[in-house]
């Protein structure tokens, strides 16, 4: 299939960016989306010009490196899939695509379409640990037994890959969708109880340090996000940061 | 031919590294503070390392080239982590997890290293639920286990299809721990170029900021590098795109020795190559082979059918399929290792069996586990007499709960429905056994270089068992590394900072930045993704799944001349001070055609069949690997002498005190 590609380019953080328009031929079903950009990239360094810079590494949708605004919508239209994930068979003859950065005060653009997620590093130093010493002198793993469904709805919320697509879709870039899967997760879980009141107050105060927007309760980050994170993660993080502030 | 010191201590097996730990130097408390110690990687081995490290009192500084140290590649590790608890008392024990790992290494690993591996492992479930990684549970809410290839026990725990996800966020999260204490300064985004050994001992490295582009010094009392698999010297692999040989074929080019390079784990299922423009091959999980069967098409006819899009797969009837793996090994089955599980699949799709367009497929089966889940779960929820569809859509049901993530991901990239119709799978290359070498303690042979996980040699032999990735990155991190490096910087307690103005900084920088500048001047006609995929070609062509002397020389001379092509014809846009990715392939890409060459090489010179390592003059007449005992039963450890072809070759005798060695079997 032939397609029109327009891409946003920006040499660094420090110059202005533009949409720049690219035609493509030849692209095939089968690709991924980023199987597509490595085509054009290969064209474009074949022609002497810059290649266009994307952050992916795992390639199967694991590891959260890829981003990508793809028509509007973080890691494009499929559902449930990171960008590497998505294939060409998605899009139809003679569509054309938009392909920006991910865009948040947050998240500072780097290159072309990379950004400085760094910010996401920043909130889980902040308290998103248990804090046991790896010594390996600790109980044996069979002596907390743990409810099969709170396990499993830990699990859930653990999935979360930190790649910044609720960030993305969210009209105020807030990163409680992010934050609240994290301090679920330990929330959830007996050994994660004996820490639960600081954790989350510093997790929201760092979150909110980054300057993230609020949650006005849209839902479009759980719409978009890749590993399907429910919203239920907010509502728990809400009670969570109220009783935390009761007691503290 | 020099023989290497491996430092195995002395005394029965099972007691070795207990002597060990109480015979060692201790580092006090007061001291550490004023000890550094450079990580570079971090993934299991290096994020447990550098928070053990950290919590243990010495400064930390550790480097990856990810934005953040937890999308290491770890992450996309799926099935599972062994660890001898025996919670299911099916007679496991630290014994049978060794015995296990060293057969299933085709008897090519260190024993000592192995128990001790066994050992810790229990250890490490017991650590990593501390820390809140929410593994698989039953509804008594004790952990769960499945079982993996290659044994005939249940010892592998499991978050989902995603435990090598989970158990990097509970390392990293240890390494959060102590980043927020300041005892680990984490430097993301920065890939290590070089190692700086002053007197003999490896005192820093050199590394890019890959956002900045500049060259950055850092030193240390020591270096661990756990920088992960070479895997992508075959371009297509599982690994990521990212992960590459530079930080360890740095360290090589510098003095440490390269182990066994040849062994290489083809993992048996992974998603088949759909056209040229692929970048990288999808992994299903081996856990897949506990419920999935594989099998093609019995007649050559029915499978040519299949091909041409003119049968389906589901119109064959059992007697109509060949399940080759219960055939051929009727004691394990589909759980054969993942060396013999794919080879076989090899085997019938080179005598015209395969089941897709290329030929290079064949089935894994679901039909027959969901009609057994469907049925127990129809008896457990107590309807007496259920039609098919309910069986189907119970057993779906059960399918989805414990492979639904793969499914899910198998579907996304070919488009069709694994429930409804088996899923095609074909072998790609997953991780590498060989690596640095290094002795009991994981030093390297560069004095104050350790290397943990992946990168190093010592534990998987000629062959990786399933779900013994993740137990050892975590073992070496965790358990091991962290007290055996105290030996070493024991010494180091006058020694002060180590000032990074001196001049072999100064030195190991000028190569660097030089190697750099001859990079980018090379203003060639070629891609990186040019050379990279031509290399790749070329080693999964002549040092593959099977392999052969003629092969193999021919691949080293195309090897060097297409090294010698990228060095005159390359082409990198951009300039070195500033984000430039072409130019971080460039420089790993190097690597990598440097490396490949010696991996033919080891390859060449091992005149024996033995795990990963396939050589088709030897081989039994039904067509089984063929070891040769006698002549190979040692660590292969190469020498950096100017060149790959220059590389003069350490022996390790290996010795087996506490195993018999026997020829593999699993039939």
């Amino acid at each position: 299939m032939n397609l029109t590609l327009k891409i946003w380019r920006q040499d660094n953080p420090e110059t202005k960016g533009k949409m720049v328009v690219y035609p493509m031929s030849n692209v095939e079903g089968d690709m991924s989306f980023l199987e597509m950009l490595d085509v054009l990239n290969e064209d474009l360094i074949n022609k002497g010009e810059e290649p266009v810079a994307f952050d992916h590494d795992c390639r199967e949708g694991i590891c959260g490196t890829c981003s990508l605004m793809i028509n509007g919508e973080p890691h494009g239209p499929d559902r449930l899939i990171t960008t590497c994930q998505l294939h060409m068979r998605k899009f139809n003859d003679g569509d054309t695509i938009v392909i920006e950065p991910f865009r948040a005060t947050a998240f500072p653009i780097i290159k072309d379409l990379v950004v400085d997620r760094t910010a996401f590093e920043r909130i889980q130093q902040a308290g998103g640990y248990i804090s046991v010493n790896t010594s390996g002198n600790t109980v044996d793993a069979n002596a907390i037994p743990i409810e099969k469904e709170k396990a499993d709805e830990a699990m859930d919320a653990a999935t979360c890959i930190g790649c910044g697509a609720c960030v993305a879709a969210c009209k105020n870039a807030s990163a409680m969708l992010f934050t609240s899967a994290k301090v679920s997760q330990f929330a959830l879980l007996p050994q994660g109880r004996v820490e639960a009141t600081d954790r989350v107050l510093n997790m929201v105060r760092q979150m909110d340090l980054e300057g993230f927007g609020n949650c006005t309760n849209t839902g479009a980050c759980e719409v978009e996000c890749p590993k399907g994170i429910s919203l239920e993660n907010i509502a728990r993080m809400n009670r969570e940061y109220m009783s935390a502030i009761v007691k503290g | 031919m020099g023989s290497l010191d491996s430092k195995i201590p002395s005394g029965p097996l099972a007691e070795k590294w207990t002597k060990h730990k109480n015979d060692i130097d201790l580092v006090n408390p007061a001291n550490k503070r004023n000890i550094d110690i450079l990580v570079v990687g971090t993934g299991l081995a290096g994020g447990a390392a550098a928070a053990t490290l950290a919590e243990l009192g010495y400064n930390v500084k550790t480097f990856c080239y990810q934005d953040s140290p937890r999308r290491a590649h770890s992450i996309a590790a799926q099935g599972g982590i062994n660890a001898s608890k025996n919670y299911q008392g099916d007679g496991d024990s630290d014994y049978r997890l060794f015995y296990d790992t060293v057969k299933g290494g085709d008897y090519r690993s260190r024993e000592a290293n192995v128990y001790r591996l066994a050992e810790v492992s229990g250890n490490i479930i017991d650590q990593c639920v501390a820390q809140g990684v929410p593994f698989a549970r039953e509804y008594g809410g004790l952990l769960d286990n499945r079982s993996f290839g290659g044994v005939l026990v249940s010892r592998t725990f499991y978050a989902k299809g995603q435990t090598g996800q989970q158990l990097l966020l509970g390392a990293y999260a240890a390494m959060n721990r102590q980043i927020n204490r300041g005892k680990i300064k984490s430097y993301n985004r920065h890939e290590m170029l070089d190692i700086v050994l002053i007197d003999g001992k490896a005192r820093g490295i050199i590394a890019r900021n890959l956002v900045t582009g500049e060259i950055e010094r850092h030193s240390g009392h020591a270096v661990v590098l756990a920088t992960g698999g070479y895997g992508n010297v075959f371009f297509l692999s599982t690994n990521a795109m990212g992960s590459n040989v530079t930080a360890a074929w740095r360290a090589h080019r510098r003095g440490a020795y390269f182990a066994n390079p040849c062994y290489t784990q083809i993992h048996p299922t992974c998603i088949p190559v759909s056209g040229d423009h692929q970048s990288k091959l999808t992994l299903m999980s081996e856990s897949l082979r506990n419920d999935g069967r594989i099998w093609v098409p019995k007649r050559l006819e029915d499978a040519q059918s299949i091909r041409e899009g003119k049968l389906a797969p589901t119109e064959l009837s059992e007697d109509e399929r060949d399940y080759f793996l219960e055939r051929r090994y009727p004691a394990f089955g589909n759980l054969v290792p993942r060396d013999v599980a794919s080879r076989a699949a090899k085997e019938r799709c080179d005598a015209g069996f395969g089941v897709n367009k290329t030929g290079e497929a064949v089935y894994l089966d679901f039909a027959a586990a969901i009609q057994r889940y469907g049925k127990e779960k129809a008896l457990t929820s107590g309807l007496k007499n259920p039609d098919n569809t309910t069986i189907k859509q119970l057993g779906e049901e059960v399918i989805e709960s414990k492979y639904g993530n793969l499914f899910q991901m198998y579907e996304k990239i070919v488009d069709q429905n694994p429930y409804k119709t088996p899923m095609m799978i074909y072998p790609a290359v997953h991780y590498t056994m060989g690596g640095l070498w290094v002795d009991y303690n994981l030093q390297t042979t560069i004095e104050g270089c350790y290397a943990a996980g992946e990168v190093n040699f010592s534990d998987h032999g000629a062959n990786r068992l399933g779900a013994s990735a993740l137990m050892q990155g975590l073992a070496d991190g965790y358990f091991v590394l962290p007290y055996t490096i105290g030996d070493y910087l024991s010494d180091d307690i006058r020694t002060g900072p180590i000032p990074t103005d001196g001049p072999e900084f100064e030195a190991t920088e000028k190569e660097v930045l030089d190697r750099i500048d001859k990079l980018m001047q090379s203003n060639g006609t070629h891609s990186v993704d040019y050379y990279h995929k031509k290399l790749g070609k070329i080693m999964w062509n002549k040092c593959g799944m099977s392999r052969n002397a003629e092969d193999l020389k021919s691949a080293i001379s195309e090897i060097a001349a297409l090294r010698k092509d990228f060095w005159e014809n390359v082409k990198i846009p951009g300039e070195a001070g500033q984000f430039n990715q072409e130019l971080e392939k460039a420089g790993r890409v190097a690597d990598f055609l440097e490396l490949g060459e010696l991996f033919a090489k080891d390859a060449l010179h091992r005149n024996e069949s033995c795990g990963g390592h396939f050589r088709e003059e030897y081989q039994t007449k039904e067509g089984e690997a063929l070891r040769d005992d006698e002549n190979f039963k040692y660590v292969a450890a190469w020498e950096f002498k100017g060149a790959p072809s220059e590389a003069i070759m350490h022996k390790e005798d290996l010795v087996f005190e506490n195993i018999k060695l026997k020829t593999r079997s699993y039939k």
